[in-house]
């Protein structure tokens, strides 16, 4: 009972930071209609622009920060500079764009920090909580990475729904054209998608680092995980992305328990083209689909 | 108000404006009619900036505004009303509405905007909450117009607003059209095939052939004439 | 000057006559492979050893890009699986020819069908999936198969993987005939076969299907066309065909480890069938000839200008990424599409100096 009770803890919490990438790629699809498989490369960069920057001036919250603010730069940048020409393209070139661009990131990575991976420091302890005698497999570091993925959701949440600018942002990724007819500087709005979708990405590339360390392929697995988690919840929902998340980390935390570690990718595989072939919308999708 | 000489269109190999030239009076309702095919919508387009004409210019209030982008255009006061009335079902209504006019500096004049676009739909401040998508023909076209206005346009491009209408209420559709530039003085181009209701209230009309004018004179000189109506406007 | 004329018009002759290709399917692709078969001979037997193992690579690179242009290229569907099924092929060529002891060309027809039954299976799978779902699932598979070989050291090795002892060159060619031209020519036999099955597969109906259900699905649906049936049947074709490659990689490197499957297999595949041009398997020539030469010319320019061992060893990777982003933003059609181009603009410059006026006539007119 209590190795059940363990593995639904530890699940919530890589969970979450499957929630973090999936919002990434949520917000991206949502914005340009492209599944961003650049995405995991881009929050290894950030992740070790975070491990450089802890390296050298010996504060967390710095190099924290500094991931953050790269990520949000590095998603806009490459908006800029390699998506916008595909966009509105055949779909099958712009996957190849951002597959590209994963070699391409994590060529530049090995050259810059190596090949060997680097431990990454957590924010607090990664000493289980004491309950009732005994350490659960829960943290004040997990308790963090639960908190910031939530915190940053909401903020996210807030954006989109209560402000000019997430309308804005909506209305060009629904209706580009009667954007544009509005005022809508439709072409800015889709790079602040992609910076903020880069910022998601980072926070998640921090908060799994320790566990996975930071190399140019450790974070691989985190992207099949994110868009598992993103199709779980229909790709285009930003709540469907949080909840796929916390579904995929518990039932992957059960086969990496109770079986093998070595399945945890396949398994995720198996639920994706599961839900695929049961409910090819995602089970949480309320946006009617649209012919693109 | 608006200068149009020798624009030029095409898609491809298909000239859908073939060389027109035209002008709009400030204040003035100018009707352009036509058949399906005629470039009706491709002369709206071409001067909301959504494409960019291949020769020609369009020359807004003095200011050369051909091949500018289209929200810069709309900055210059002026409003395009999509054919089928580009409405953004996902959002709600207000929503649609608060759309218009987030561009604008002045916001209070834009919380003024969205009450008198209720003012004149009430229908609308009903189902302000609703999802767009659940609005009917008549109240989208509403929706469509009332966010048009928040922007407080100069010039109103409006593409086929009796589109898919009942009898009813694409004459209060044009009512309200009619009684805007009285209230507000802004200049109105009216795209339609539904001649009659809108030489009705235009000063002017238009008509076009394969992207050509092949007439422009006063509304009742145009009803009146057999041949052109039976000619080019199929009636 | 009619020494010149002279060779043109044996030229034109030899074209009209017996360098025609037979107009059936079947004989033309056999003759085609024939030619192929010797061309590659000859070029192994004349080029160091050294050189015959870059051929042997190219080989099998060929054969997996075979495959994955019927899929990607002909039947639209962007799979990132590929360098997992060639480790499926790998992996089932080392356990045949170490546990059971099969002999060579058995183990490899084996292999094929078991990749190709594997291939269906996913296939059977993937076949509601469209665009970036397919792209996603296989990526998964991509990156999940590998990790089995840790899960599993038992069975698949675990890091170091598993090795074979390499194929032994008949006693007849001599004792002091290089192992790797005999490498060269078992893959060079395979890649052949899986040439002219799939390229008469591809000029019959079955390429006529998979086209259509690429360009338009719901057309192809209307017509009469199992689309589902018809992506299975891509997939099943693709995979085997990345199962062979697979097995001549063991051939040819004697060694299945998970280290060589990486996403990063997959990618360059992806990136040697862009880079050729999608959709021709004369595109899957170039972009083999690009997945070896590529990294040999990097690792050249590495040592000339001695760079530090980070940077060389991730620069062949590193032009990947540049040669997949820049080749779709720039050339989308590979360089068998720039080929095809630069062989237009010739005749039309030929054309024109032959006859000027109507030459330029025409080109205005088009």
């Amino acid at each position: 009972m209590s190795r059940f009770i363990d593995l639904t803890l530890n699940g919530v919490t890589s969970g979450m930071i499957y929630a973090s990438v999936a919002l990434a790629l949520v917000l991206i699809w949502r914005a340009t209609r492209i599944v961003n498989f650049a995405q995991g490369a881009m929050l290894m960069i950030t992740t070790f622009i975070a491990s450089s920057v802890i390296a050298a001036s010996g504060s967390y919250i710095l190099g924290f920060a500094a991931a953050l603010a790269a990520g949000l730069v590095l998603g806009a940048a490459l908006e800029r500079l390699l998506v916008r020409p595909v966009e509105g393209g055949p779909p099958i070139n712009a996957v190849i764009v951002t597959l590209g661009l994963l070699i391409f990131l994590q060529a530049v990575a090995g050259m810059i920090w190596g090949n060997t991976p680097r431990s990454f420091p957590a924010a607090l302890s990664i000493q289980g909580f004491r309950i009732g005698g005994r350490h659960v497999l829960f943290s004040p570091f997990d308790l963090f990475t639960v908190g910031s993925v939530l915190v940053m959701s909401l903020a996210l949440g807030l954006l989109f729904t209560r402000t000019g600018m997430g309308l804005r942002m909506r209305a060009a990724a629904f209706e580009p054209e009667v954007a544009r007819l509005l005022g809508v500087r439709v072409g800015r709005m889709l790079t602040w998608g992609w910076a903020l979708a880069a910022v998601a990405g980072s926070l998640a590339g921090l908060l799994v680092a320790p566990v996975v360390f930071v190399g140019p392929n450790t974070f691989d697995a985190e992207l099949v995980f994110g868009f598992t988690a993103a199709v779980l919840g229909g790709l285009d929902s930003a709540i469907g992305a949080v909840v796929g998340g916390l579904i995929l980390g518990v039932a992957l935390s059960y086969v990496s328990g109770y079986e093998s570690p070595a399945l945890v990718t396949l398994a995720a595989l198996v639920i994706l083209v599961v839900v695929l072939m049961v409910r090819p919308s995602g089970l949480f999708t309320h946006a009617k689909a649209r012919r693109v | 108000m608006l200068d149009l000489s020798d624009v030029v269109v095409a898609y491809g190999a298909v000239r859908a404006l073939d060389g027109i030239s035209l002008t709009v009076p400030a204040g003035s309702i100018t009707a352009v009619l036509g058949a399906n095919g005629a470039g009706k919508s491709s002369l709206l387009r071409a001067i909301s900036g959504l494409v960019a004409p291949r020769a020609g210019s369009i020359v807004l209030n003095g200011r050369k505004i051909t091949g500018m982008a289209s929200e810069e255009i709309v900055r210059l006061g002026v409003s395009h009303v999509p054919e089928g009335r580009g409405i953004i079902t996902e959002l709600t209504v207000e929503e649609n509405l608060r759309l218009g006019a987030l561009w604008r500096r002045d916001r209070r004049d834009a919380t003024l905007a969205l009450e008198q676009s209720y003012e004149l739909f009430p229908r609308l401040h009903e189902r302000r909450r609703r999802a767009a998508s659940t609005l009917s023909g008549g109240e989208r076209q509403m929706l469509s117009i009332g966010r048009a206005l928040m922007a407080r346009p100069k010039l109103l491009l409006l593409d086929e607003p009796s589109l898919g209408l009942a009898p009813l209420i694409t004459s209060q559709i044009m009512a309200v059209i009619a009684d805007l530039r009285e209230r507000s003085a802004v200049t109105v181009l009216l795209v339609e095939q539904n001649a009659n209701s809108a030489l009705a209230i235009a000063d002017r009309g238009v008509v076009l052939n394969l992207g050509r004018v092949v007439a422009a004179d006063d509304p009742r000189t145009l009803a009146a004439d057999d041949q052109l109506r039976h000619a080019y406007l199929g009636l | 000057m009619t020494a010149v004329a002279h060779l043109i018009a044996r030229l034109e002759a030899a074209r009209a006559g017996w360098l025609r290709l037979p107009r059936q399917t079947l004989a033309r692709h056999l003759v085609l492979a024939v030619g192929f078969g010797l061309a590659f001979y000859v070029l192994s037997v004349y080029i160091s050893p050294y050189r015959d193992s870059q051929l042997a690579t190219a080989a099998y690179y060929f054969t997996a890009l075979v495959g994955l242009t019927v899929l990607t290229g002909l039947n639209g569907q962007l799979s990132i699986g590929h360098g997992a099924l060639m480790a499926i092929g790998a992996y089932a060529t080392v356990l045949l020819i170490g546990r059971a002891h099969f002999a060579l060309v058995p183990t490899l027809v084996a292999v094929t069908v078991i990749t190709a039954t594997a291939g269906g299976v996913l296939g059977a799978g993937a076949a509601r999936l469209r665009g970036p779902y397919l792209a996603g699932a296989t990526l998964a598979l991509a990156v999940g198969l590998p990790a089995l070989a840790d899960g599993y050291p038992g069975t698949f090795g675990g890091d170091n993987g598993l090795t074979v002892a390499p194929p032994t060159p008949p006693a007849s060619l001599g004792l002091s005939f290089p192992l790797t031209r005999w490498e060269a020519w078992i893959a060079g036999v395979g890649a052949l076969v899986a040439f002219v099955v799939v390229a008469n597969l591809l000029r019959g109906r079955a390429g006529r299907v998979f086209r259509a259900v690429r360009d338009h699905e719901v057309s192809a649906q209307l017509v009469g066309i199992p689309v589902a049936r018809t992506q299975v049947l891509a997939f099943t074709l693709s995979a085997a065909c990345a199962g062979l490659a697979g097995g001549l990689y063991v051939v040819v490197n004697q060694l299945a480890a998970p280290g060589a499957f990486q996403l990063s297999l997959s990618l360059s595949l992806l990136t040697g069938v862009v880079l050729g041009g999608l959709g021709t398997l004369g595109g899957a020539v170039w972009g083999a000839l690009a997945l070896v030469f590529l990294p040999a010319w990097a690792t050249n320019l590495s040592h000339a200008i001695s760079l530090p061992t980070n940077v060389s060893s991730n620069l062949p990777l590193a032009l990947y990424g540049i040669a997949l982003a820049g080749g779709m933003l720039l050339a989308p059609r590979g360089i068998q599409g720039a080929l095809g181009r630069a062989g237009q603009w010739l005749g039309v410059r030929l054309r024109k100096s032959t006859s000027n006026e109507e030459g330029s006539d025409e080109q205005d007119h088009k």
